[in-house]
């Protein structure tokens, strides 16, 4: 056994990880979760907005985080749609297009009654990292002109008489890098006091903490705590219960348990080995 | 003249935006200046897409060691740029319905978001995907307790780890009876915080968020100190070498 493990083909390896991730998904493996107060103060932030509230949704994100970082993005559209707000999409990454794109399809699915250029408005990807922010701030239209199909924003409704972003009641992003929330932070957040929230990776979470509660209301980090947001979100208005796509990140949470099991068996069993070995040498 | 040039515009303007945000009667230069900086980014696109055939042509054209990867870097980009542009299969849009190309050019059933939905975006989450099977066998061949550094990073990294997931609150389940069990209210709370999800919570916001301060700091006079040499001059290595 000792000596399997010692020369352990990392092949093997892969094929258990593979196994690990694959059978909870296969059998729909699904665990409680218990919302965390952070997960609270990101839901409340949305939440306690007046009905018709204006929250601009910034997905700065590419396919590479669209696992980790969709489940969230989609939650907060829900809940946005759900509280009647007024959302304006936009996006500093070019494959994040298709991001924004991806939750005005799902808008327009399962809230029919939701219009275009009345409800929300898809502004786009703008160009230039940071850039487009700190022109926003002070004047919208000077960095966004017109909206995704190229109609010019003067002649929609929804963003006809908006100066820049400092009316907005609520900066939602959801970021996997540069530029991302950070940029958010440092640029509309804290020197025009605009409220802000973030749905962030794993890795880049910690990275933020130093913001939050002051700079940025509060954050979700990673698949746990999306998995948490969708929970709270099924718990406040039920008759998301039996929307199978409103529970990604639940779902996700069955492979996230058995991989992090499977990585400490890993860990252990490598130790094991090295303690041996070390015990053999002396 | 050619390094000049570039010195004057980069001082210039970030002096610019440095007085707008101080002096309000400045905003709108600061403004104009993000403005003209947008429109390079724009711009930029473009020479980055000459740039990526420059180089993509010249390996081919040299045969150097895996051509063939530029080779298929080229037409892939050579076939997304042209279905993208030409609006290859995409319908009219419903607000302009007599112009074929009004249409979005990443509009659901399209050419372009058939190369996204079923070539880009399957590659790059399989690329980020692997990186499970590389931390698995990483994990498995160098995290050793191999000093007392080690030792606290592997107690970290399982806390966490458990703490990420259902495991965390399960395997800790008797931590919430037995606090109840305690009338001090301190001893209480002390045996609630050990529950994993809990641990979790306070490694994040005590331990990394003690280190994240002391590091944004750091960076942030850190960048100002470098930001500063490069408006003055001092630092000129952004311009390059000069030689081309």
């Amino acid at each position: 056994m000792f000596e399997f493990f010692r020369n352990l083909d990392r092949r093997w390896v892969f094929l258990a990880m593979l196994l690990a991730v694959a059978i909870p998904i296969l059998l729909g493996a699904r665990f409680p979760e218990d919302p965390s107060p952070m997960v609270r103060s990101v839901f409340e932030a949305i939440d306690n907005l007046p009905e018709g509230s204006r929250v601009l949704l910034a997905l700065d994100y590419d396919p590479a985080s669209e696992g980790e970082l969709h489940p969230m993005a989609a939650a907060f559209t829900r809940q946005c749609a759900l509280k009647n707000h007024k959302m304006y999409f936009m996006t500093l990454w070019p494959p994040g297009t298709v991001m924004v794109q991806k939750q005005i399809t799902m808008l327009e699915r399962e809230f029919p009654d939701y219009e275009y250029g009345i409800d929300y408005v898809n502004m786009g990807f703008r160009p230039g990292y940071e850039g487009p922010i700190k022109l926003i701030v002070t004047d919208l239209k000077k960095a966004i002109a017109a909206d995704v199909q190229g109609t010019s924003l003067d002649q929609i409704p929804l963003t006809r008489d908006l100066k820049n972003i400092q009316q907005m009641d609520l900066i939602i992003n959801v970021s996997a890098g540069y530029p991302g929330a950070k940029e958010w932070v440092l640029y509309a957040s804290t020197p025009y006091g605009i409220p802000t929230v973030a749905g962030t990776t794993g890795v880049q979470s910690p990275l933020l903490m130093p913001y939050i509660p002051n700079q940025l209301t509060g954050m979700l980090g990673a698949i746990k705590a999306a998995a948490e947001y969708e929970q709270l979100l099924i718990d406040e208005y039920p008759q998301l219960k039996d929307n199978r796509q409103a529970q990604e990140a639940l779902r996700r949470m069955g492979p996230q348990l058995v991989a992090h099991v499977f990585l400490i068996v890993l860990i252990l069993i490598g130790n094991a080995i090295y303690f041996i070995e070390r015990r053999r040498s002396r | 003249m050619k390094r000049t040039v570039p010195l004057i515009i980069a001082a210039t303007t970030g002096f610019v935006l440095i007085v707008a945000y101080f002096i309000p009667y400045t905003e709108t230069w600061g403004e104009t200046a993000m403005a003209w900086f947008n429109i390079i980014a724009a711009v930029a696109f473009v020479l980055g897409g000459f740039n990526l055939m420059k180089n993509q042509l010249q390996k081919i054209s040299d045969r150097r060691p895996g051509w063939g990867y530029a080779a298929v870097t080229l037409i892939s980009f050579v076939i997304t740029l042209f279905v993208g542009l030409a609006k290859v299969g995409v319908t009219p849009s419903e607000t302009y319905p007599e112009y074929p190309w009004a249409g979005a050019y990443d509009q659901e059933g399209a050419a372009f978001w058939w190369v996204y939905e079923y070539l880009f975006l399957p590659l790059s989450a399989t690329m980020f995907a692997m990186l499970a099977f590389y931390i698995a066998s990483a994990a498995f061949r160098a995290f050793r307790a191999k000093n007392v550094e080690a030792v606290i990073l592997l107690i970290t990294a399982f806390i966490v780890l458990l703490g990420r997931t259902y495991a965390g609150v399960w395997l800790t389940s008797w931590v919430d009876p037995l606090a109840a069990q305690f009338e001090s209210p301190f001893m209480s709370q002390l045996i609630t915080g050990l529950r994993l999800d809990r641990l979790t919570g306070t490694i994040m916001n005590v331990f990394n968020l003690a280190g994240m301060r002391a590091i944004t700091i750091g960076i942030a006079l850190g960048v100002a100190s470098t930001s500063l040499k490069v408006l003055l001059g001092v630092d000129r290595s952004y311009l390059g070498s000069g030689d081309d």
